[in-house]
């Protein structure tokens, strides 16, 4: 376990999920942007113009590394390789924050690609828990995890979402990456409360708050099935569960995510400027 | 009920198979649609990497074609490695056994080729020999000259006419392929890689020289038809050769 450290060096202010068609305009411009986010994955190659990009940006742009093929909450062990391009990455960039995903995508040496679920037990929280210490111990730092998107329950689960992390952070002395869309879809998709989700998240480890887009659906039953697509705007209920929650965690560095039918920069800026007003509206 | 990561893995892959006992919606009832979503997005997720790895064999079958086959390949080879810039390393083999495409016999190849564009794109940076390096090295002491390659360089060796195929599917106005074999090979000045049509004797000297063998040698084995200072020419001008030793 690390000690207890500042959750993130990220400045308080709105960062976008870095896409490289965007490259020119995010160098050129002069808005209120603050930081960048980069998943680590598209950055292990060995070279080659995305490194290349990524020392400039670095320059000019606070990074955040988000992974998204750890596998932290696999039942199998960490790939340890998989671990060790981490740990080259880290090294050298030197982010100011690192983060990964309270899920799995890896089984029997097979990468899935996606974030797939998994219950909430006594079992599980001990596996997370051996994972992150691993992961730290791995990369010599702080690591924050990011709260899932749920379509579905597991009735084997015997604790909340929530309690799962209160946990893992007392355990592990992680921080925690909060996004507040997944908050929204999977109160939506469980049918539960949003709001009583963040009032019993430990906000006082969260390093990171994420928005994104997400797509509306149904299951087979009629009920509202949403889906964490990352491909439009931010969803206004989004926006006013992100105004609650920085009422009551004071301001967190904002991060608008959009990985799919990405935008030209103009629509992500008008994202990113919203993002801004409703940390403008928080007493520091 | 407990849902192993096997079980849930297994009716992931198969559209076919029931959704594991143990996974619900909020009333507590099965709940197959939503389980459907991780289905859908693993196997769109996967075939959209393909679909942007290989455009060029994607063009030459069609859509349709292209996401059936997909379907089959990320089922018999999931990625390895979360690095999904190098997924669809075992598509030229898989294509090559893959029985609705034996009547495409070029495909592997053109499949090989975008597999090794992409690889270059990502290879380790390097730092180009001076073109000068090599004139001033006296006649003699050039022929036991050897060349180290960037790690960009690849070369593709085909019974078919690939760089003219590659060519008709990427640039307006390619003349028609013509049958014949043909080697590329595909070098990374700067940031974009680049891929050159080289006859047999160019082909067998590269070749030659990457075993590590000295400038000499390449001679040798060449044919008649070997014009090494056109072969030298390209790739010292590619940024092809990092150093001599």
């Amino acid at each position: 376990m690390l000690d207890a450290t500042p959750p993130s060096s990220l400045p308080l202010r709105p960062g976008v999920g870095y896409k490289p068609q965007h490259y020119t305009q995010i160098m050129e411009q002069a808005g209120p942007l603050g930081w960048l986010e980069i998943h680590a994955e598209n950055y292990m190659g060995d070279g080659g113009r995305p490194i290349a990009q990524l020392r400039h940006l670095a320059e000019r742009f606070p990074i955040s590394v988000h992974g998204v093929g750890l596998s932290i909450g696999g039942e199998g062990d960490l790939d340890r390789d998989h671990l060790a391009r981490l740990k080259h990455l880290i090294g050298w960039l030197n982010p100011a924050s690192f983060s990964e995903h309270l899920a799995w995508s890896t089984h029997d040496s097979h990468f899935f690609n996606d974030l797939l679920p998994l219950p909430y037990t006594a079992r599980t929280l001990d596996r997370v828990a051996t994972h992150i210490n691993q992961v730290q111990d791995a990369v010599g730092r702080q690591m924050l995890l990011e709260n899932p998107s749920s379509y579905l329950a597991f009735t084997e689960s015997t604790m909340s979402e929530t309690d799962f992390l209160h946990e893992v952070v007392r355990r592990t002395g992680c921080g925690l990456l909060l996004d507040v869309n997944n908050v929204f879809v999977s109160a939506t998709n469980l049918g539960t409360s949003p709001q009583a989700y963040i009032d019993a998240f430990p906000l006082q480890a969260v390093g990171e708050i994420h928005l994104g887009g997400h797509d509306e659906d149904a299951d087979e039953t009629g009920a509202p099935l949403l889906i964490d697509s990352h491909g439009r705007e931010v969803a206004d209920p989004v926006w006013a569960l992100l105004d609650y929650t920085l009422e009551r965690s004071g301001p967190k560095p904002l991060l608008i995510e959009w990985d799919n039918d990405v935008p030209d920069w103009p629509v992500l800026a008008a994202e990113i400027a919203r993002a801004d007003r409703a940390l403008a509206k928080v007493p520091a | 009920m407990n849902v192993t990561q096997a079980q849930f893995r297994n009716a992931m892959l198969d559209p076919a198979a029931a959704v594991p006992a143990g996974i619900i919606n909020p009333d507590g009832a099965q709940a197959a649609k939503r389980f459907n979503v991780y289905r859908n997005n693993v196997a769109v997720g996967l075939t959209e990497a393909l679909e942007a790895a290989f455009p060029v064999v994607r063009k030459l079958v069609g859509d349709d074609f292209f996401r059936a086959m997909a379907g089959v390949y990320l089922r018999k080879h999931p990625p390895k490695t979360p690095l999904m810039m190098f997924y669809g390393e075992a598509m030229p083999q898989f294509l090559r056994r893959f029985p609705p495409a034996q009547s495409v016999p070029y495909l592997p190849d053109i499949a090989l080729i975008e597999l090794r564009m992409r690889q270059a794109y990502h290879a380790a940076d390097s730092k180009p020999l001076a073109p000068e390096a090599l004139a001033s090295i006296d006649p003699e002491a050039l022929m036991s000259t050897r060349l180290r390659f960037a790690p960009a360089v690849h070369m593709v060796r085909s019974d078919y006419p690939i760089h003219a195929i590659y060519r008709f599917n990427t640039v307006a106005d390619a003349p028609k392929p013509a049958m014949r074999a043909e080697t590329v090979v595909i070098t990374r000045p700067g940031f974009d890689p680049a891929f050159h049509l080289i006859d047999t004797a160019a082909a067998k000297a590269i070749a030659t020289l990457r075993d590590g063998k000295p400038l000499g040698e390449a001679i040798a084995t060449g044919e008649d038809t070997l014009d090494l200072g056109a072969v030298l020419g390209l790739l010292l001008a590619q940024g092809a050769i990092t150093g001599i030793y």
